[in-house]
């Protein structure tokens, strides 16, 4: 090692060159917008194509969408989905139970690129967690709850995605 | 034979095969929605389209078009290939896109041929035509416009089922397959939703209950008649969804009659499913220990003096295996004929189809004696149909009670008097059977379940032999077994210690008895239980159940692997699709925990182990699905029979056992059935009050 490379070296420590570039830097970035978010209260952007919590959407008369047609039970590649169907009154084919194990389910959205009547989405909500393993077997009033919690939302998400089907 | 050249590869035909045939023959599939094997061609879907030539530039049906020598065949060329996607979407203008509401989804010819042959797009903007449903009974639920008008449905009702409530209204467009609002009064009317290449004909009982995809296929044997149909058990979540016929050339074809495949709903209702025991009066649920343990003390007392009954679904292991346990008391009565029919068990020839199921579509001279072949075997009767539809079968006498058959029968009388006449050889009839090259005779259950059945069995055989029915290659004498057990009971020789119910009854009326064993039966006079223990080994709540000391609850056919043999003889197996629910448990599992209780273990542990004992003890039944040999032995001359006429001992088709009394899709066809006829009589009487 040279002297001069030596001399240096030790000035710059002696006048803390490198504690004032960082400080520097931390002045510069306070004068600059923020990266961080003051998660809960706020929350970033998502996409249309999000894909969050279940959710089971209704016609806007109030009837359900969902036919039990069985084709998210048949292309889930978690097997989350499980569906009974049965004639209702009226003869039309509908589900009798259809529950969504959210433990098994890893998000993939292929439940609603199945669906022929968009009865099954994943919705935008991604704050779902619960105390218990058990809350998280969801079934049909809980899946159609959130679809009424959600609906605008949802039409909403449906309708910024469509020009791109 | 005709050389034809399906894609430049040669091909050795039959004449007078179809260019589709010969395709398939070769092993091309050729995309098609009317043809069917079993069917008369129609040559309406157009989409069997092949180029051939020599012949006219353009592509042609291959379904309707008959081979030639040298004809070449071309199957797949880009030309073809346009051609079936323009068939294909004119096809898919009037049908509509509810595929994930159609129950046919996942089974559907017209789904999968579209994916494979059709057009991408549909360009069709047009509004759809749509049809208003059609009432076809409660089996048979109808979407019309799902309907491309193959005319399977129509061409099987005609042709096949022999009833003409099928028909096609209408021209072009406006054309719609129609019953006029009436219900398919056939036994066998659930086949045309097998034949239905869309979703426009599909099952009323199971609808929307489930996908082809995601129910478990077990291959099973019908028990619900004594033809041994093969039949795929649908079941989904542990519970039989549906049945449909597995294709089986030489016994059911592919169909299945209506009883076979829509009473397994009464599988889940009116079950037993935990042991009871009778105290103080009433049944009272208890475990299995102390059920077997009551069994056995009260068999222990007995000895001897131990009789069974077996009913019409029960298995070879259940009756081998009950057979032994009796045995090992030193009792020889058992019986597996709850009805009482009168036959020689220990005559093979005596109690067989001898004739076989598939050579009855050779038949050309038929005498009927005391049964009605379309209630008691409707796969049966359709062969026996075909026979005369083809031009085989010219003349057809019945003694016995007049029925429709769906093909004409000259009934001659309703006594058994009439055999008499026929076996003295003297009248027109015996001539008839004794001129045709395939004569048959086939006698029920309608006249062995009489008292003098045994005289009629052995006149028939009489008339068998005189008539020369019974040749070196063919053997015209036949008996129309109606319960699934009865061969193989005689086979077991499981009906040798009795005379059928009637002979335990008096056994039981004197005393003879202190202990009996009724395993699933329920058609006898149960009333006359009361003077004895009664045990019964059964799966439904039913007529026995209510006066038996104790009940052993049991799995049904479905529930259980088990060994049938049909009316032909031949050894055919089963497979359990579900598991039986609560505590019951297979008939032979029951048998061998209680002689184990008694004291006396068999030598098996396990149903490998009692296949193996039974066919050491019977070597001819560890051979499968192949009719029994039966060498001809004379039924002995018979005494004198009764002036009574022959009446039917079942009246109504659609419930004749406990599965079929419990099945609610029964109760629906009986009372279908049953509005039919009054309205048909009312139409007649109003017809014959008219001056």
């Amino acid at each position: 090692m040279s002297f001069f490379t030596f001399f240096n070296k030790h000035l710059r420590a002696f006048l803390l060159q490198e504690l004032l570039q960082g400080m520097w830097l931390t002045l510069r970035s306070m004068f600059r917008p923020k990266h961080t978010l003051n998660y809960p209260y706020e929350k970033g952007p998502l996409s249309p194509r999000f894909r969050g919590e279940h959710a089971l959407r209704r016609y806007p008369n109030g009837e359900e969408r969902c036919i039990a047609c069985k084709l998210c039970e048949a292309v889930c590649p978690a097997q989350a989905i499980t569906i009974d169907s049965e004639p209702r009154d009226d003869g039309s084919r509908r589900a009798t139970r259809y529950d969504i194990d959210m433990t098994k389910c890893i998000y993939c959205g292929l439940c609603q690129e199945a669906c022929p009547v968009d009865a099954i989405v994943q919705g935008p909500n991604f704050e779902f967690a619960t105390e218990t393993r058990e809350e998280l077997f969801y079934d049909k009033q809980k899946l159609l709850d959130n679809g009424d919690r959600w609906e605008e939302a949802l039409a909403a998400n449906l309708k910024r995605d469509a020009p791109y089907r | 034979m005709v050389k034809v050249l399906v894609d430049d590869t040669e091909q050795e035909c039959e004449e007078g095969m179809t260019v589709l045939q010969a395709c398939e023959q070769a092993g091309v599939e050729i995309p098609h929605f009317c043809y069917h094997d079993r069917l008369s061609i129609a040559g309406n879907c157009r989409m069997c389209l092949v180029e051939v030539s020599p012949g006219p530039p353009k592509p042609q049906a291959s379904c309707a078009l008959p081979i030639s020598e040298g004809m070449a065949i071309t199957t797949d060329s880009p030309s073809l290939r346009a051609a079936r996607k323009g068939v294909m979407e004119f096809l898919l203008i009037n049908h509509p896109l509810d595929c994930p509401i159609c129950d046919q989804g996942g089974e559907c010819d017209l789904q999968d041929q579209a994916l494979a042959y059709g057009f991408e797009r549909g360009r069709f903007v047009e509004n759809k035509r749509s049809v208003g449903e059609k009432f076809m009974g409660p089996l048979v639920k109808t979407v019309m416009t799902r309907c491309i008008h193959c005319t399977r449905c129509v061409r099987f009702a005609n042709e096949v089922a022999g009833v003409d409530t099928i028909g096609m209204l209408g021209r072009g467009e406006d054309v719609e397959i129609t019953t006029l609002e009436q219900t398919l009064d056939s036994e066998l009317s659930g086949n045309v939703i097998d034949l239905c290449p869309v979703g426009a004909l599909t099952a009323k009982p199971s609808a929307f209950r489930a996908r082809s995809w995601e129910v478990d296929k077990t291959f099973g044997i019908d028990v619900m008649d004594a033809v041994g149909s093969n039949i795929r058990i649908d079941s989904k979540d542990g519970r039989v969804l549906r049945i449909l016929p597995r294709l089986h050339e030489d016994v059911n074809e592919e169909w299945l009659s209506d009883k076979a495949r829509f009473s397994c709903d009464g599988l889940t209702r009116q079950r037993l499913d935990q042991p009871y025991v009778r105290k103080e009066g009433k049944l009272q649920a208890v475990e299995w220990q102390e059920a077997l343990a009551l069994v056995a003390q009260k068999t222990r007392q007995a000895r001897a003096r131990c009789a069974a009954l077996a009913g019409n679904h029960c298995d070879l292991e259940s009756l081998y295996a009950l057979k032994k346990l009796l045995q090992g008391q030193g009792s020889q009565m058992f019986d597996a004929r709850q009805g009482g029919a009168q036959f020689d068990p220990s005559l093979r020839g005596g109690y067989l189809f001898n004739t076989t199921i598939a050579r009855v579509a050779e038949v050309d001279a038929l005498l009927i004696v005391g049964a009605n072949p379309r209630e008691d075997a409707p796969t049966l009767n359709a062969r026996v149909r075909q026979a005369w539809l083809h031009g085989k079968l010219r003349r057809a006498y019945g003694v016995g009670v007049r029925c429709d058959l769906t093909y004409p029968c000259h009934w001659l009388d309703d006594k058994p008097q009439r055999l008499l006449k026929i076996a003295a050889g003297k009248d027109g009839v015996f001539e008839t059977l004794s001129m045709a090259k395939r004569p048959m005779l086939m006698v029920g259950y309608d006249a062995l379940e009489r008292s003098d059945g045994k005289e009629i069995w052995r006149l028939c055989g009489a008339i068998a032999e005189k008539a020369k029915m019974v040749r070196e290659d063919w053997n015209g004498f036949n008996l129309l077994h109606r319960s699934a057990s009865a061969v193989g009971a005689s086979e077991l020789g499981f009906n040798r210690g009795l005379e059928g119910v009637q002979s335990l009854l008096v056994a039981m009326a004197k005393g003879c008895v202190d202990v009996t064993f009724v395993m699933e039966a329920d058609d006898f006079d149960t009333e006359a239980l009361d003077r004895c223990f009664t045990v019964y080994i059964g799966h439904h709540g039913e007529r026995t159940a209510q006066v038996a000391d104790v009940i052993l609850p049991s799995a049904a056919y479905t529930e259980k692997s088990g060994t049938w043999i049909n009316m032909e003889g031949r050894v055919q197996r089963g497979f359990a699709a579900v598991s039986p629910p609560g505590k019951a448990q297979a008939s032979w599992r029951i048998l061998r925990a209680l002689s184990e209780t008694l004291g006396a273990a068999p030598a098996w542990n396990d149903l490998q182990g009692l296949r193996e004992n039974l066919t050491k003890e019977h070597p001819e039944l560890g051979e499968q699905d192949r009719p029994l040999k039966a060498a001809w032995t004379s039924l002995g001359k018979a005494g004198a029979l009764r002036e009574e006429a022959i009446v039917a001992r079942c009246d109504n088709y659609y419930m004749t056992d406990p599965v079929s009394r419990a099945s609610e899709t029964m109760s629906a066809c009986t009372r279908t059935r049953r509005e039919l006829r009054t309205a048909a009589s009312r139409t007649s009487a109003s017809q014959a009050s008219r001056p």
